[in-house]
């Protein structure tokens, strides 16, 4: 795919897309009242780490799959998820995704391909076989995408899953964004491999280390890993190296960093490499970038207000829906037309 | 004596225990330098160093594993899972080795496995669930559910001296919104023993964790009807106080069976029927239960609200009751 300016103006604006929203999340968080809250429960951010989310979904294509981890707002927003949509889910609305069953960033949209968040760290990774063995038996040339943490790489069902994919060859690419923390702590804590890409070789996949903080390196190493699950050649495992520039939640103020570590990574911040770049590349000026950083504004405005004037869930529906109603036959599959 | 909360009693515990014994030392994810998500094990690192307090890879499975390696091997291990929804991870060890170990090899596997549990906190189906159903199932463990400070000091103290397995879960709800005066030093609550929270004569309601709060508010309002219940703290399910809950039925001859954990499957499904067998020739009505809604624990306020158990729950089961 050509790297044209209107696609690095559309990274762009995804990666600025993505903080508007997420610092609104924080501001909502932090002045909130506490007895009648506006968010439930907290916010978790991926600023500093929204260019691999960004640039990995624009790999996906139509009838391809994604599933997300906890850090993905970015590749939610690629998939067509409205900030509208995300607010009424961090606030608990009936309108919400999960009809405000669920919070924050537990989510997934069926119709949208985008597998329900698990919240059991790494436990995506096994679904995404699912779906793409499934991909395999239709036949469809179609790939999952499927994300999560350093941390989540150290479950038992994330080396399972690859063992799996790779005896399978299936069409997967599990994307480990690295950003140095799992909550407290730190890589070394985790694992003792230099890179998380290394442990490829011991499923006989294919590995590659990226640079997860360069949002056109992420999207141009998911097309190849794309390409190359979709050949048959058995699934990637593509580690994004970042930082995870804010603490686990809003609650936390990541005082278990190093100030120094901070610094030198807000140098990289992947929204500033961008928009350097397209300064560089194209004609893209400061003027435009004032211009993008207000309409985006406006849109997070409009959309966290609206999503406020929602009404929550009644407790009369509390029981409804723990059940599909009638049988397999009679289920309307909307958009996943016997994706089931 | 002094006040400590209950998240603050545990921690005293563990303090006390590891000043003890050498043998006990703390593991689970995030539990050193930060003390672990909700506190608990603040400042155990600064103190006792990081061989005896460590952080471990986001791996439950392997958390379990070296808990029963270790305490095989003669330590006492204390390991925490950072919020109990995820020892569904680690089901394969917990089960399949920890729970049969001693009788099928007959040598005891001392540890204790920390669990913040429950819900009320808004914060969803993936870090809210009551599972002790689950382990209660199981023979081989040990589940105990404190509801107070000092009996979450003292059981946790009993815990760790303790022989087998002990699920230790703790109600996160409770952590920082109970307090009480507790002994400063080294005591045990010893397990399998229940308490008499509150005496009476025309009911009996047995409950545990989260919900002796409830159902103590309960029983005071029912008070105000002129119906006197006694209010029962399991504080272990397993080894169960059978003997309590027959002398109190033996007095009252009804009871409810309240928990935060759903209804349908529940441990007081199991106690019901127990005491049915065993109080038979007791009872004056059937025995009813009260629990959470069988649905996932939802997170919006007004849902959670309506799928926990309440005070007006309870109520209404223990007019139905004594109507009968
Ligand atoms: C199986 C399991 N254990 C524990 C947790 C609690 N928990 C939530 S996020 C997290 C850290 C995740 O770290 P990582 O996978 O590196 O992702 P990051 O938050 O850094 O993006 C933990 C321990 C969980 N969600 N699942």
């Amino acid at each position: 795919m050509e790297l044209t300016p209107d696609l690095l103006k559309t990274l762009y604006r995804y990666l600025v897309t993505t903080r508007t929203l997420e610092n609104r999340v924080a501001t909502i968080c932090q002045s909130q009242n506490a007895n009648d809250p506006l968010i439930v429960g907290k916010g978790y951010l991926s600023a500093g780490q929204e260019a691999i989310s960004v640039g990995a979904a624009h790999a996906l294509r139509q009838g391809d799959w994604l599933a997300v981890g906890h850090r993905d707002m970015g590749a939610h927003l690629v998939r067509g998820i409205t900030p509208q949509e995300i607010f009424a889910q961090y606030f608990c609305r009936a309108t919400s995704l999960t009809q405000g069953r669920d919070e924050n960033i537990h989510f997934g949209c069926t119709d949208k391909k985008i597998l329900g968040f698990i919240s059991h760290m790494g436990a995506s990774a096994c679904v995404a076989n699912g779906l793409a063995a499934a991909m395999k038996y239709r036949g469809d040339p179609n790939f999952v995408l499927t994300t999560f943490g350093d941390g989540a790489s150290s479950q038992g069902i994330v080396h399972e899953s690859l063992n799996y994919a790779a005896v399978f060859k299936l069409p997967v690419v599990f994307i480990i964004n690295n950003n140095g923390y799992a909550i407290s702590t730190p890589v070394q804590e985790q694992f003792a491999v230099k890179n998380l890409a290394d442990r490829a070789a011991g499923y006989g996949i294919s590995g590659i280390l990226v640079d997860g903080n360069d949002v056109v390196a992420v999207y141009q190493n998911a097309l190849k890993a794309r390409d190359h699950v979709l050949a048959g050649k058995g699934p990637v495992l593509m580690e994004c190296k970042t930082m995870r520039m804010c603490g686990h939640g809003t609650h936390d103020s990541a005082g278990y960093v190093p100030r120094d570590e901070i610094e030198a990574w807000e140098k990289r911040d992947p929204l500033l490499l961008m928009k350097e770049q397209l300064v560089k590349e194209i004609d893209f000026t400061e003027e435009a970038d004032k211009k993008l950083s207000l309409e985006v504004n406006e849109l997070i405005e409009a959309a966290w207000q609206a999503a406020a004037k929602a009404s929550g869930p009644r407790a009369e529906d509390l029981l409804t829906g723990v059940y599909t109603e009638g049988n397999l036959s009679d289920v309307n599959f909307r958009g996943r037309s016997r994706m089931l | 004596m002094v006040e400590m909360t209950y998240g603050g009693a545990i921690r005293q515990a563990l303090f006390t225990a590891m000043a003890a014994d050498d043998d006990v030392y703390v593991f689970g994810e995030d539990v050193a330098k930060f003390g672990g998500v909700f506190g608990i094990t603040k400042g155990l690192y600064e103190k006792f160093g990081p061989k005896r307090v460590k952080n471990t890879p986001l791996s439950e499975g392997a958390i379990i594993g070296e808990a029963i390696g270790a305490a095989l091997y003669g330590l006492k291990p204390v390991a925490e899972i950072q919020f109990s929804d995820f020892i569904t991870t680690a089901m394969s060890p917990l089960i399949d080795v920890a729970a049969n170990y001693h009788y099928r090899n007959n040598a005891s596997l001392p540890l204790v496995i920390r669990m913040p549990s429950g819900g009320g906190m808004r914060i969803g189906n993936f870090h809210s669930k009551c599972l002790e159903a689950w382990f209660y199932h199981v023979p081989g463990l040990k589940i105990v559910v404190p509801s107070t400070p000092r009996d979450a000091k003292g059981m946790l103290l009993a815990a760790i001296k303790d022989p087998d397995p002990v699920l230790f879960l703790e109600q996160k709800k409770l952590y920082y919104t109970v307090k009480e005066e507790v002994e400063e030093e080294y005591f045990e609550i010893p397990l399998g023993f229940a308490r008499t929270v509150r005496a009476g004569s025309d009911l009996t309601l047995v409950t545990y964790g989260a919900m002796v709060g409830l159902g103590l508010e309960a029983s005071q309002e029912a008070s105000k009807q002129g119906i006197s219940v006694e209010v029962i703290d399991l504080r272990t399910l397993t080894p169960l106080d059978e003997a309590t809950l027959k002398t109190s039925l033996a007095k009252t001859h009804r009871a409810i069976l309240l928990h935060e954990a759903v209804k349908r499957g529940g441990v007081g499904g199991d106690i019901a029927s127990l005491l049915m067998e065993n109080c038979f020739e007791d009872l004056a009505a059937p025995l009813l239960r009260v629990g959470a809604e069988f649905c996932p624990v939802p997170a919006a306020p007004a849902l959670e609200d309506a799928y926990l158990p309440s005070v007006e729950k309870v109520l209404a089961a223990i007019d139905r009751v004594m109507k009968y």
